[in-house]
């Protein structure tokens, strides 16, 4: 098998460019220039790894930012570093020829390729919901998992549910990591994630032929280690209690802190605020938006995306915890007034009948 | 209701039981600063869920959200050593020092003092009786009512501050690392920690309003006893 580098030279990259590369590439993984000898190392001697990309239930909003990555490029990511064998979006066959394609990586990588899940599998009506080459999608991802090495979780979908498997999820769509619980799964949410962090996490494992580090959550904490929040550049306006107010206010023109706007940033785990988007140009806060949450779990059942006290969804009725909490203080309240009048009259009455008792 | 050691306490001293010494100094400093600190926490908790209007000038000319949040840190960093140290007197101090942690949940006679005094509280009764420590009502809202929150509480909010103080901090390793993974994302986390400040105002109710109600009505002191520590009691009769 031909490693990265013979392949990357065989069209027509020049050594130097190859190292440029692998330094850019450390410095995408936040690790130190001394690790770029290592990872230029590596793809000299290593073969490529195989990976198989499957779509279950999705919209492809992974693929779309996948591509665009920039550092690295999506194309040396999957012209020269992995052997992308199969994904329906981005392969040339189609039809019996590719489901072939699946099988025969299967056969010869047993092992040794790598799953990348975009997507997740409905599970009722026997799965019918999402329907792969004549069968349920469940029944491919479950056949292809058998003897891969592990697997990454692309985006919301997989990693959690999103958006089909928001209340009620009629088609019970289930996250990977609940179907498939005996291999290695790497979850790299967000609704899509960040392009350079999905080729990050490829470029990492290919380099170090382990996966990154994870939380405990399955994510890797090179990218969702912080909150947006952690690193956001309107942080100072948020420190000084500078807030936008409306969207249209003089707040939000001077760019002040989204926080009352309802930014999820806060409470979401992700690299936006650092990696930002489109080759590094902007990010939803950076262009005057708060931040929605998408790589958090159940971030479509959070109520609105503007409100930082959240919906409390119990017994059909919706309110926020303030509402509940008003409601609750205000009834004990009206008790509290309530029973000490009558502990009065009672106290009052007692003393009476206690004076002509005597 | 005198236990049998309150009255052998009194009766060495060779008086009628009158007065018995029941929160010793710790425990009335703990009652206070926790008090106090929890007073902080709702103020300060309440305007970082909602925060005051927005400061004129340069950013690096304010701090107040930064106070505001420095404050409530502060406070709950004075409360978890508070309550740590409530735990380590449970331990070395009176027996009342005890009561509030655990409940004699097997004992038949003391659900039947829980069902008087819930009588007492309707009406049902025409006099209350004596007790010593926390009536078994009150013992049954302090630990369900305030023990259980303050407990949620700590836990959800040092997970809370964790997350800002991140991974490698103690509160990070000890609270965040599986506080956060149990309630599925961070903003459940924030949402519960704000149900638990209402549930806390709502003990803070009862509790104030019990307290002041119990002094007036029932047969011993409350209000002074939390200051001095001694429990007076207003007649002789058993």
């Amino acid at each position: 098998m031909e490693t990265f580098y013979e392949v990357m030279r065989r069209q027509g990259i020049s050594r130097r460019s190859f190292l440029k590369y692998c330094s850019l590439t450390a410095t995408s993984l936040g690790l130190a220039p001394s690790f770029v000898p290592q990872i230029a190392h590596a793809m000299e001697t290593k073969p490529r790894t195989p990976v198989l990309w499957l779509h279950g239930l999705e919209c492809t909003c992974c693929s779309e930012s996948f591509i665009r990555s920039a550092h690295p490029l999506a194309k040396d990511v999957v012209l020269s570093m992995i052997s992308l064998d199969y994904d329906d979006l981005l392969m040339a066959a189609a039809g019996h020829q590719a489901e072939a394609a699946l099988d025969e990586v299967i056969e010869k990588y047993k092992g040794q390729y790598i799953l990348a899940v975009e997507g997740n599998p409905p599970l009722n009506q026997d799965g019918m919901s999402c329907i792969i080459g004549g069968k349920p999608f469940v029944e491919q991802l479950r056949h292809v998992t058998r003897d891969c090495k592990a697997i990454i979780s692309w985006g919301s979908c997989a990693s959690w549910g999103c958006v089909q498997a928001a209340k009620p999820n009629p088609t019970q769509a289930t996250p990977v990591h609940k179907v498939i619980t005996d291999k290695p799964i790497i979850k790299v949410p967000g609704c899509p994630p960040i392009a350079e962090v999905m080729t990050g996490v490829i470029t990492y494992m290919l380099t170090f032929e382990r996966i990154p580090e994870l939380d405990r959550q399955g994510r890797p904490k090179m990218f969702y280690g912080q909150r947006i929040h952690d690193k956001c550049y309107r942080r100072p306006h948020f420190d000084a209690g500078q807030f936008a107010e409306a969207w249209d206010d003089e707040g939000s023109r001077k760019g002040y802190c989204l926080y009352k706007m309802g930014c999820k940033g806060p409470t979401t785990y992700n690299a936006c605020s650092t990696v930002r988007w489109n080759g590094g140009v902007s990010f939803p806060i950076q262009s005057g938006h708060g931040c929605i949450g998408c790589s958090e779990d159940g971030f479509w059942d959070k109520g609105s995306f503007y409100d930082r006290v959240t919906d409390i969804q119990q017994f059909g009725v919706e309110s926020t915890a303030d509402q509940v909490g008003a409601a609750a203080i205000g009834a004990v309240g009206a008790a509290v007034a309530a029973h000490a009048a009558v502990s009065a009259i009672r106290q009052s009455r007692t003393r009476q009948s206690d004076a002509s008792n005597k | 209701m005198l236990s049998a050691q309150d009255m052998q306490e009194a009766a060495a001293h060779g008086r009628a039981v009158k007065a018995v010494y029941v929160y010793e100094a710790p425990v009335r400093l703990w009652h206070w600063v926790n008090a106090l600190a929890i007073s902080v926490l709702a103020l300060t908790g309440w305007f970082i869920a909602s925060p005051l209007p927005s400061q004129p000038g340069e950013a690096s000319a304010n701090f107040l959200m930064g106070y505001v949040r420095f404050t409530h840190f502060a406070a709950g960093y004075v409360l978890l050593a508070g309550f740590l140290g409530r735990i380590y007197w449970a331990f070395v101090g009176n027996h009342h020092a005890r009561q509030l942690f655990v409940l004699p949940l097997l004992n038949a006679g003391w659900w039947k003092e829980v069902l008087f005094e819930l009588r007492w509280y309707l009406f049902l009764e025409r006099d209350p009786k004596k007790y010593v420590g926390h009536n078994p009502l009150a013992q049954l809202a302090m630990f369900g009512l305030f023990l259980t929150t303050l407990l949620f509480m700590i836990v959800t909010g040092f997970a809370l501050y964790g997350e800002g103080a991140q991974a490698g901090s103690w509160s990070h390793a000890l609270f965040t690392s599986w506080v956060i993974p149990l309630f599925g994302q961070s903003q459940d986390v924030h949402t519960w920690h704000h149900v638990g400040l209402w549930v806390m105002l709502f003990f803070v109710m009862l509790h104030v309003y019990a307290a002041l109600r119990e002094d007036i009505m029932s047969r011993q002191s409350l209000v002074s006893t939390m200051l001095s520590g001694w429990r007076m009691f207003k007649d002789d009769k058993p």
